[in-house]
């Protein structure tokens, strides 16, 4: 591969990735990972009537509730990220 | 192994309605997504039913529905947002009866993924433009038109999308004919994944953001964004906006009015927890709107706006009754409230008034200062109402449904069935109910009485031609007629012209006004003034078998002599000059009705005692002449001629059909060829063990046949097909239609010598519940070996136990609270239990006679204990008497699993199972969520280990255990020394239990995660599972090491073998796999019809009930497959979803053939139906035929 050609697949890759959320690469922290994993998990629980069912019935609530806490909870669903290392 | 799927049921929950006129007829409808199906109801205004108008399969996972009207236009259209990566818009057309796609825009991947749009759909009032948004991100906007020809057009999508936003809600802003607006609620997470303190978390804001379609510069621009509640989750358009020349609003100005959503005055209620909306629906009337909001614990609530022109004044809120739990809400203009429920019967309420003048507390936004907003961060004083029974709404009618089925069981235990049932635990929370499923229509009896002797036949009759209602019941016995008038009373009448002293063959309203009896010895014509005109038969001879209609007879005399009779112009019954003879005695005849418009019938269909069935013409040209025959295998005992609608053989007009009834309970069904009079595409039926009767009916105006045998089974057309369902009711000898002014609709029979009046209330359903309530949710059901009763564990989270209540009760007496006991006691089946923290539980056993359908007796679990397992098994130690083995766990919290302790629960049966007395407990480290029998002792998973208890004095004492599954264990199955262990996770693993050396190995495994849900074995080296996507799958273990393992005494062999893939030595091979698109809650292998093959009976949790039938020859499996390939090419998918990719949703779909789709080949157009069957080397007979067979020997359906 020519320098040239790795620069322009490098520029595409970034635009790639801001348009295509959740899309990982070689340089995924692992909170990172975690966190779109999470994210994509808790949406697709959303976007399945038979998996929100499921979860209300377990946990006794509204569908209604289990949508919108599955929805607060992908704002951060492992916590806050590990703090930055200092260099 | 190859599988044939087909649905019973079809799924009943309904995560989303609309309401609209979508037929464009001035009549509302309402289009309910059943999560994979679309249905359109309509409710009759008058009688306040909702009656099924179309349900057609998407064949994709509809995730939102938005009704759409264009600007001036009079019919809505639907917009599906849904798992396809493509927008839809349907059209409901009234003519074919058919949702239409009207546009189908891609814009990205399939499935039900963070960014790409189908969750969210939000149109402008005005009809415009239609926003479709992701849970993430991504929003499009279309811009909806109209061309020149009035058609409906859609734009290029256009983008108004924003990185990093989580989206809650969407709504269209009503701005009148301004620029279209959206709103959408969203929250940004950029800052909060930078932040390791979590400051920025905690400060995120929940932004409410506008996004204005500019219509002149066709794109989308982010108009303004408003920090708002950071709980909010739910947004509902306000109507308004006509008046949008002043600039005075340009630009929010932050939220102008707060109230509070009133909490319920419970003496019970947890005071930490908040109450959120969870549905909304805004209803406009002339000069007015109002909201209803719907809270978590599906109390109503009426919210009013008071305003002047633009200026919101004030924001009320009051309450306003309580229904079940919404997934939506709509109103109709007519004045009903449809409730879609979220669990549970869907339910239609009529509104009796709008809460305007109670005295229920109104809290309105001017009662707290700034109009409460003073401080916007904090929440405002708490409003409390008096929940209390239905003022506002009644319910008119209500829509049956099964989800969530919770556990099932197929076994035949109701008296005189041939046909096992299914027994469902639906349902949650107080709403719960145990069902009984039986295949067959409901009948509604509305008289019995007793007769003095056992009469043979039964008509009813007409007097004059035009005449709405019947007049007359004519009984026949064996020595006499009855004659009796139906009016205000049903008498006996003397005068009628009729014979009463020889039994009756048959009865007809003749002519315009004129009556005929057929008897043994003669035909009497009964004139409009009473004369009567009588042929009478021949000397030495009888009739033996009769046919009429309303202008031709036809009786065959016991000379194996056909003798013929018309009606002239002068209303005289005139005999044909010739007499045919058969040659063999005649069992039966059956001439179909006069064709609108004609003289007579052309065709007559006799059947002879030499097992054959001619067709004889009635034409003029060629009166009498034999046109065809049909052998048969065995003599016929009925034979029938009606003309009924089928649209898989003919869309436009009535196909006749003769149904020949035989004397071994055997129906054959052909249709006659109006052209050359031949009987073609004969398909057979069992129907029961006694000869067949065949009566021609009329169901809602339209032909049906009544097919009597062991069972009684009714031949109707509905929503254009042709069904065949038994009716549950009691063994009938005879029946006829039966119509007065109480019951237009009706049918009259006789049993024995009871005379009894019914009618079939609900066409088209296959499946007749009934319903037991019960208390908590239920989790698992099991029947006893011996007795016909069955247990079953309830529990539900979050809900107080009877024990716990009563001493919370206790503790506020004692702190000298006055409790409300009218709050207290509001029936929990319509107001649900107050709610409390997490970790608390309430739970029972129920003992259930499901023949009765009624309880026997309950146990109610205390100390927060709630059951998850339950197996009745006999322990060797114990001479193998029969015990129920409850697990249970105290204080239990369900993410992370975890609980104070399991235990076992031991009772051993009293009272012949009506009673349980405890032995002992014994207490597990984890959850027991599993549990079975197994040689004379228990197995159990208790969380993610597999243990063997044997009875002991004080407890049960473990065994033997194995440590080695992945999370926690589901589902248990064996035979022999063989345990089959299903985990949540880690799909089923195959272990062994060697006796000598008391060892429990895991010798196979899945090279697949699955998340089983239930699982049941095939056969000894065979499993099948359902998982908790909706797949059901089936593996087999490679013979070769089943025999080498059972061939290994001790097990040292599987022991010390190498582990392959990180699990176990030997893996099991996929065989099947079908995404049902429901996740599968039970799985049974049963045989649904008497001698019938064994087929796979899996329920769904949203109420879908399917069977999985095993293709027994390459030849099917060949061909039915290649049709499902041609089908899967002409019928695409309502939401335009790849049919191979949605069966194939998760794993590709293997050896397994969708018989939905295949099913749909009867409602394709006629040229594609022909088009498909010749590429299959068949006719379009053949394919519908096969299509039959495979679902009737399967099912019996």
């Amino acid at each position: 591969m020519s320098s040239e050609l790795r620069y322009t697949a490098n520029t595409q890759l970034e635009h790639l990735h801001a348009r295509y959320t959740g899309t990982g690469h070689a340089d995924l922290s692992k909170y990172d990972w975690l966190t779109h994993q999470h994210r994509d998990t808790l949406a697709t629980v959303v976007g399945h009537p038979t998996l929100t069912s499921f979860l209300a019935i377990a946990d006794g609530e509204a569908t209604g509730r289990v949508k919108f806490e599955m929805t607060e909870r992908m704002l951060q669903p492992c916590g806050p990220p590990p703090a930055k290392d200092e260099d | 192994m190859h599988l044939y799927n087909l649905t019973l049921q079809h799924a009943t929950a309904a995560p989303q309605a609309i309401v609209g006129n979508f037929s464009g007829a001035r009549q509302q409808e309402i289009i309910v997504s059943h999560g994979t199906r679309l249905e359109l109801l309509r409710p009759d205004v008058q009688t306040g039913k909702i009656t099924t108008v179309i349900a057609s399969d998407a064949f994709g996972s509809i995730r939102s529905l938005a009704a759409f009207r264009l600007t001036g236009g009079n019919k809505d259209y639907a917009i599906v947002g849904s798992d396809s990566g493509r927008i839809v818009i349907l059209d409901y057309d009234p003519k074919t009866s058919a949702f239409v796609k009207v546009h189908q825009e891609t814009f990205g991947k399939s499935g039900a993924r963070r960014i790409v749009p189908g969750q969210y759909l939000a149109v402008d009032p005005k009809g415009r433009s239609v926003m479709i948004a992701a849970m993430e991100k991504a929003k499009l906007v279309y811009i909806l038109n109209r061309d020149a020809a009035a058609n409906l057009t859609i734009s290029s999508p256009l983008e108004a999308h924003r990185n990093a936003a989580i989206i809650h809600h969407i709504v269209g802003v009503d701005v009148g004919f301004e620029n279209p607006m959206f709103a959408a609620l969203e929250v940004d997470y950029t800052e909060s994944d930078q932040d390791p303190t979590g400051e920025a978390f905690n400060n995120a804001d929940k932004l409410l953001t506008y996004y204005e379609l500019d219509l002149g510069l066709n794109h989308v621009v982010r108009k303004w964004s408003e920090p708002t509640d950071p709980r909010a989750n739910l947004l509902v358009q306000v109507p308004g906006g006509q008046l949008a020349s002043s600039d005075r609003y340009d630009g929010p100005s932050g939220v102008l009015h707060r109230v509070p959503i009133p909490r319920r005055k419970h003496p019970l209620e947890d005071k930490d927890r908040g109450v959120i909306i969870t549905s909304a629906v805004m209803h406009k009337m002339k000069g007015a709107f109002f909201f209803l909001l719907q809270s978590e614990e599906g109390d109503l609530f009426k919210v009013t706006i008071d305003h002047e022109d633009e200026e919101v004044k004030t924001l009320k809120i009051k309450y306003f009754d309580t229904v079940p739990i919404a997934s939506s809400l709509c109103i109709l203009k007519s004045g009903f409230l449809f409730v879609a429920a979220e669990f549970g019967n869907h339910q239609l309420y009529q509104f009796q008034k709008l809460g305007d003048d109670d005295i229920e507390p109104e809290f309105s936004s001017t009662d707290y200062p700034s109009f409460g907003m003073s401080e916007p961060t904090l929440a405002l004083p708490r409003a409390y109402f008096r929940p209390r029974p239905l003022e506002n709404l009644a319910l008119a009618d209500e829509m049956e449904s099964l989800n969530p089925i919770l556990d099932a069981k197929v076994m035949n235990l109701l008296p005189n069935s041939d046909s096992p049932q299914i027994f469902t635990a639906c349902g949650r929370g107080a709403r719960s109910t145990f069902r009984t499923l039986r295949h067959g229509l409901e009948v509604e009896e509305t008289v019995s009485s007793d007769l003095p002797g056992i009469p043979n036949a039964v008509w009813t009759t007409k007097v004059k031609e035009d005449d709405p209602f019947d007049s007359y019941i004519i009984l026949s016995f064996v020595n006499g007629t009855l004659v009796l008038s139906i009016g205000e009373t049903i008498e006996e009448v003397q005068d009628t012209g009729f014979l009463s002293s020889a039994p009756t063959l048959a009865v007809q309203q003749i002519g315009a006004d004129a009556l005929l009896q057929v008897h043994p010895h003669g035909i009497r014509h009964v004139l409009a003034d009473r004369r009567v005109n009588e042929w009478r038969v021949p000397q030495g001879k009888t009739i033996v078998a009769a046919s009429t209609n309303k202008r031709q007879v036809v009786v065959a005399l016991s000379s194996a002599e056909l003798v013929y009779f018309e009606l002239d112009l002068d209303g005289q019954l005139n005999e044909y000059q010739d007499r045919k003879a058969m040659g063999s005695t005649v069992l039966a005849l059956s001439i179909g009705e006069v064709p609108e418009g004609r003289q007579r019938t052309p065709f007559l269909a006799v059947g002879c005692e030499d097992q054959t069935v001619r067709i004889i013409s009635l034409d003029p040209e060629s009166t009498l002449e034999t046109i065809s025959l049909q052998a048969l295998t065995a003599p016929p005992s009925a034979i029938c001629i009606a003309d009924m609608l089928d649209a898989s053989i003919n869309r436009s007009q009535p196909t006749m059909f003769v149904n020949i009834g035989l004397q071994n309970g055997v129906l054959l069904r052909t249709v006659l060829d109006p052209q050359n009079g031949q009987l073609t595409d004969t398909r057979t039926r069992f129907l029961g063990t006694r000869p067949v009767r065949l009566i021609r009916v009329q169901i809602q105006h339209q032909p049906a046949i009544l097919a009597l045998s062991s069972r009684t089974w009714l031949n109707y057309t509905h929503q254009n097909l042709m069904h065949f369902t038994p009716l549950i009711f009691d063994n009938l000898d005879y029946a006829w239609s039966f119509s007065a002014e109480l019951s237009p609709e009706g049918l009259i029979g006789i049993t024995g010598s009871v005379l009894r009046i019914f009618q079939i209330p609900k066409l088209g359903t296959k499946l007749k519940q009934d319903a037991m309530p019960l208390t908590y949710t239920p989790r698992k059901f099991i029947s006893h070996p011996t007795n016909n009763y069955f247990y079953c564990i309830e529990a539900d989270h979050r809900v107080l136990g009877e024990a716990a209540v009563e001493q919370k009760l206790q503790e506020l007496r004692a702190k000298g609270q006055t409790i409300d006991e009218e709050v207290l006691n509001l029936p929990p089946e319509q107001f649900g239990r107050p709610k409390a923290p997490a970790g608390t539980w309430a739970s029972c056993i129920r003992i259930i006679d499901p023949v009765e359908g009624k309880t026997v007796s309950v146990v109610h679990l205390d100390n927060n204990e709630a059951a998850f397992s339950l197996a009745i098994l006999p322990f060797a130690a114990r001479n193998n008497e029969l015990h129920l083995v409850v697990g249970t766990a105290q204080d239990t919290f369900l993410s992370p699993r975890s609980c104070t302790s399991g235990f076992f629960r031991t009772y051993s049966f009293t009272n012949e199972g009506t009673g349980l007395e405890l032995l002992h407990k014994t207490e597990t480290d984890d959850v027991p969520l599993s549990l079975m029998g197994f040689q004379g002792r228990l197995v159990a998973g208790v969380g993610r280990a597999l243990r063997i208890y044997e009875m002991g004095k004080k407890k049960l004492l473990r065994k033997v255990e194995n440590k080695t599954f992945g999370s926690a264990i589901v589902s248990l199955n064996t035979q022999g020394s063989r345990i089959l262990v299903g985990d949540m996770q880690e799909s089923v693993s195959f272990a062994v239990y060697k006796a000598p050396e008391n060892r429990l190995l895991v010798f196979a495994d899945d090279t697949q995660p699955r998340w089983i849900t239930c699982s049941t074995m095939v056969d000894y080296t065979t499993v099948a599972a359902g998982d908790r996507f909706g797949n059901v799958f089936i593996n087999r273990l490679d013979l070769k090491v089943s025999d080498q393992v059972d061939d290994d005494p001790t097990g040292a062999g599987i022991l010390h073998e190498k582990g392959l893939l990180m699990g176990a030595p030997h893996k099991t091979k996929m065989l099947c796999h079908f995404h049902v698109g429901d996740m599968v809650t039970s799985i049974h292998k049963v045989s649904l019809v008497a001698g019938g093959r064994e087929v796979l009976l899996y329920t769904g949790l949203h109420g879908t009930v399917g069977i999985l039938v095993p293709l027994v020859s390459k030849e099917d499996v060949d061909f039915i497959s290649t049709l499902e390939q041609h089908i899967r090419t002409e019928q695409t998918s309502l939401v335009g979803r790849d049919h191979l990719a949605w069966r194939g949703y998760y794993v590709p779909v293997k050896a397994t053939v969708d018989g939905d789709l295949c099913e749909m080949f009867a409602r394709l157009p006629p040229s594609k139906q022909s088009a498909i069957a010749s590429e299959l080397d068949r006719t379009v007979n053949e394919v519908l035929k096969k299509l039959e067979q495979l679902r009737v020997t399967a099912s019996g359906f």
